[in-house]
């Protein structure tokens, strides 16, 4: 093949697969485009950078957020019953007011630590289509910092839960989704009791059905699969007792999961047409492994894969074929994305992809080889282009379709964005066309190349670069 | 008066790019100058603590006597967070309907949402939505606007729609502008967007929207902003016609109570702020807010509510013949529930939406039944929903 089509190739695999390329990738990659993307799926999972030694884990977070609340519910009580007024004196004294501000002043400095370390991770990876990988499985399980108790925690459980199975099992990576307390937060798995568990016939309490469905519908099967209302609620009846340790009564352990046998119902469950015996923690653990396997995941997960990494409407012998890797190695998430950087629908030259924000921005650091990540400004860059780092706006995460993130606002925020980087990286820049060569390679054709070189700035042609459709699209 | 069921333009199929269905026209001279928003509520509001009907006996037993209502009428009330839709219904100005449902019976909040917003009667097809095939396919400029940075599946396969978000920071130069748009010369998609938003920025600055805006973070913040820019777009003179603006937060499985009074009263001041921003517009605007579904009859074991079917949605504006509550009510009784479980839905959604495009924007018949919501022919557009 022509020396041309390699330079596509390369410019493919660093775009589409990758982040963007950093300086000099290209050149990495163009000898062999897809045996550079095999053999970033050769090592361990990919490691979440720390820069500052700042990122704290899930529970301890979690933990800390837990005593906060408790201090603020203690004076709310307080105030019903009238032991408050002191508290609320006009003046300096308002406690509640400070407890509120310190709940999101515990909560601030935890995300932008994680905001920073996921995007210097990106923005700094040799291995990136391992950090798509953990993007596009944190978007499937997605738990989302719009609700106030996830905010500490959205980070870490990418770090936790997602991070380290984009190489491994999908069952694997599904058991430690659940068990870990940002989904059962996220989805009011927390609180959910069984009405004829122990604790159930002693104080009344019932079932919360949220996490049970959104496990059969987004997480695993799909919304076809063919599973009813009854198959909801019994689901979430086996998933009952899946909690958090609050530390009222456990002073270890606090913020981690926990199961309380009280709280579970109790017998044998039947969910897609197998029944699961009563074994308390492990009935639930029984029903995600038998959907971990199920042909309707398979499908529905290579469905999601090929649509993020292909088109939106992929061909289905793609997908039929990742499917069937699915099912043929037990969910081994290492083979399947090998399979998909193989098909050749995937190398079509023709960029039928949006970028996503977070993608733009990220690709746009590697390619400037931006020196620091200052998290604030990531957060208000993606919050104005619809895309604010772990804010999903529901359960089904971010859109993953052209539409969604080609819209008009859209499209100006990212020129905005690029002119007002290109006011910072362009007087440095020596010459438009060795950063476009850099960062597109066999994707910057001569009209994109001529229409740099009469940029009249060095400003204006890393704005033009930026905001080319070679760019935005991969 | 213009005749209600002009069918003007071709119905023929012109299969603009990617469009599934053929494309309507607005009668020539729409009703006066006629606006239509739009306001998604993502997540299943659950309508029994929006609306609670407190007449009715079983519904003190699944949710208690909602005693701190405010009174519709004898069955009916509202719930307290919302006092200037109460003030607007008190006014003839907003009308509140109960036990709707779109044509969708299952409970996924995703495929119930693409239900609502494309018009077709199951989720299987979609690509675009009602609001987009009901935008006139011979007008000019923006026609329809989004508010937010994507244009949802509602509004779109309409020509003419663009989206809207604060925060644009100004700085973009003309020449730098025309550059790019050259570089979009080739991607149709790329050019079409950034050409509808580059007529929005016009029409926000004529409207005195300040770009330079902070950023609007809080969900109060942003749907406030959102609607008061909805506002001043409807109401500029030739700023679009058609809004459509999203507010989520619905899904309320746990401990509703306090977190419904807190996201009503966002919803009721975006309203009362949509309406002050639209000045004089207002007499000619009717507003439409509809969730995909509603949620379980009785509370769940955490003090909130599953995903259900029957809810309530509102109708607001100036041009709404208000003033009362539509509904045929199924009644909460265990055997009346639908699926023992839900609100019993008793009015199709489209009947109501068909009753507002024909009567306020002057759609056809034939077109509401076959394009704007393919295969309803059999829903009849609900009467009498705007004032004659």
């Amino acid at each position: 093949m022509a020396v041309t089509d390699k330079n596509v190739q390369a410019a493919l695999a660093t775009n589409r697969f990758g982040l963007g390329a950093r300086p000099g990738e290209l050149r990495e990659a163009a000898d062999d485009p897809r045996g550079w993307l095999a053999a970033q799926l050769g090592g361990g999972p990919p490691i979440a950078l720390d820069g500052a030694g700042s990122l704290t884990s899930g529970s301890e977070a979690l933990a800390g957020f837990f005593k906060l609340r408790a201090l603020r519910q203690a004076m709310r009580q307080e105030e019903q019953a009238g032991m408050g007024r002191a508290y609320a004196a006009p003046g300096d004294g308002k406690p509640k007011d400070d407890v509120v501000a310190s709940i999101a002043g515990y909560t601030r400095p935890i995300y932008l630590a994680e905001v920073a370390a996921r995007t210097t991770t990106a923005v700094r990876s040799t291995a990136p289509l391992l950090e798509r990988l953990v993007w596009f499985w944190s978007n499937h399980f997605t738990v989302s910092a719009a609700k106030v108790a996830v905010a500490p925690v959205a980070g870490a459980f990418e770090r936790e839960a997602i991070r380290p199975h984009v190489l491994g099992r999908f069952g694997d990576m599904l058991q430690a989704v659940v068990h870990h307390p940002a989904m059962i937060l996220y989805l009011d798995n927390a609180r959910s009791f069984g009405a004829d568990s122990r604790r159930g016939r002693r104080a009344g309490g019932g079932l919360n059905e949220n996490l049970g469905r959104e496990l059969l519908e987004l997480h695993t099967v799909g919304v076809d699969a063919g599973y009813t209302q009854r198959d909801v609620t019994t689901f979430a009846q086996a998933l009952t007792g899946w909690t958090i340790n609050p530390g009222r009564r456990k002073p270890t352990g606090v913020g981690e999961f926990w199961y309380v046998g009280a709280v579970h119902e109790p017998g044998s469950k039947t969910v897609m047409g197998r029944t699961y015996p009563d074994t308390g923690e492990g009935q639930a653990e029984a029903i995600l492994r038998d959907l971990a396997g199920h042909p309707a995941t398979a499908r529905h997960v290579a469905g999601k894969l090929a649509r993020h990494f292909v088109a939106d409407d992929p061909p289905a012998g793609a997908v039929d074929r990742l499917a069937r890797r699915f099912l043929d190695t037990g969910g081994d998430l290492r083979e399947v994305t090998a399979e998909l950087v193989s098909l050749d629908a995937a190398w079509d030259p023709a960029l039928r992809k949006m970028k996503s924000p977070n993608e733009f921005v990220v690709s746009a650091l590697r390619g400037l080889d931006a020196p620091q990540v200052e998290p604030r400004i990531v957060v208000a860059s993606l919050d104005s282009m619809g895309q604010r780092p772990f804010f999903a706006p529901s359960p089904a995460g971010w859109p993953d379709t052209v539409a969604a993130w080609a819209g008009p606002d859209g499209v100006y925020k990212r020129i905005e964005w690029s002119v007002a980087v290109g006011e910072k990286a362009g007087p440095k820049l020596h010459r438009a066309d060795g950063l476009a060569r850099s960062m597109l390679g066999g994707l910057a054709d001569d009209g994109l190349m001529t229409a740099l070189s009469r940029a009249e700035s060095g400003a204006q042609a890393v704005a033009m670069l930026l905001s080319s459709p070679q760019f935005q699209r991969r | 008066m213009p005749t209600r069921r002009q069918i003007l333009g071709s119905m023929a199929a012109l299969p603009l790019m990617g469009l599934a269905f053929p494309q309507v026209s607005w009668a020539t001279r729409a009703r006066g100058d006629a606006r239509f928003a739009f306001v998604v509520l993502r997540g299943a509001l659950d309508g029994l603590a929006a609306v609670p009907a407190y007449g009715d006996g079983d519904f003190v037993r699944h949710r208690g006597p909602a005693s701190d209502r405010l009174t519709l009428d004898d069955t009916f009330g509202l719930n307290p967070a919302l006092p200037h839709l109460h003030e607007m219904y008190g006014k003839h100005e907003a009308l509140v309907l109960h036990a709707v449902a779109t044509p969708y019976r299952q409970r996924s909040h995703f495929s119930g949402q693409d239900v609502l917003e494309s018009g077709l009667s199951s989720e299987i097809g979609t690509r675009d939505g009602w609001l987009g095939r009901a935008l006139p396919r011979n007008a000019a400029g923006v026609r329809a606007m989004a508010l937010g940075e994507a244009v949802p599946l509602v509004l779109r396969g309409g020509p003419g729609v663009s989206s809207w978000a604060p925060m644009r920071e100004n700085v973009l130069d003309d020449d730098t502008l025309h550059r790019i748009e050259a570089l979009y010369g080739d991607d149709q998609l790329l050019s079409r967007s950034l050409a509808a938003a580059l007529n929005t920025g016009q029409i926000a600055r004529e409207g005195g929207l300040d770009e330079n805006g902070p950023a609007l973070s809080g969900p109060r913040e942003r749907f406030l902003g959102l609607m008061t820019a909805a506002g001043r777009f409807l109401a500029a003179p030739d700023g679009p016609r058609i809004a459509v603006i999203d507010i989520g937060g619905w899904d309320t499985h746990n401990q509703q109570a306090g977190r419904l009074k807190r996201q009503l009263a966002i919803l009721d001041d975006g309203l009362a702020a949509l309406r002050d921003n639209l000045g004089a517009a207002w007499g000619q605007t009717a507003v439409l807010l509809a969730t995909e579904f509603g949620r379980t009859a009785a509370i769940n074991g955490t003090g909130g509510t599953d995903h259900g079917t029957g809810a309530a949605a509102f109708l607001a504006g100036g041009a709404v013949a208000g003033g009362r509550v539509i509904a045929d009510w199924p009644g909460l009784a265990d055997g009346q529930l639908f699926e023992a479980r839900d609100l019993r839905p008793t009015t199709d959604l489209r009947a109501v939406a068909k009753g507002v495009l024909r009567d306020h924007l002057n759609l056809a018949r034939a077109d509401l039944d076959r394009t704007v919501f393919p295969d309803s022919a059999a829903v009849r557009p609900m009467d009498g929903l705007i004032r004659g």
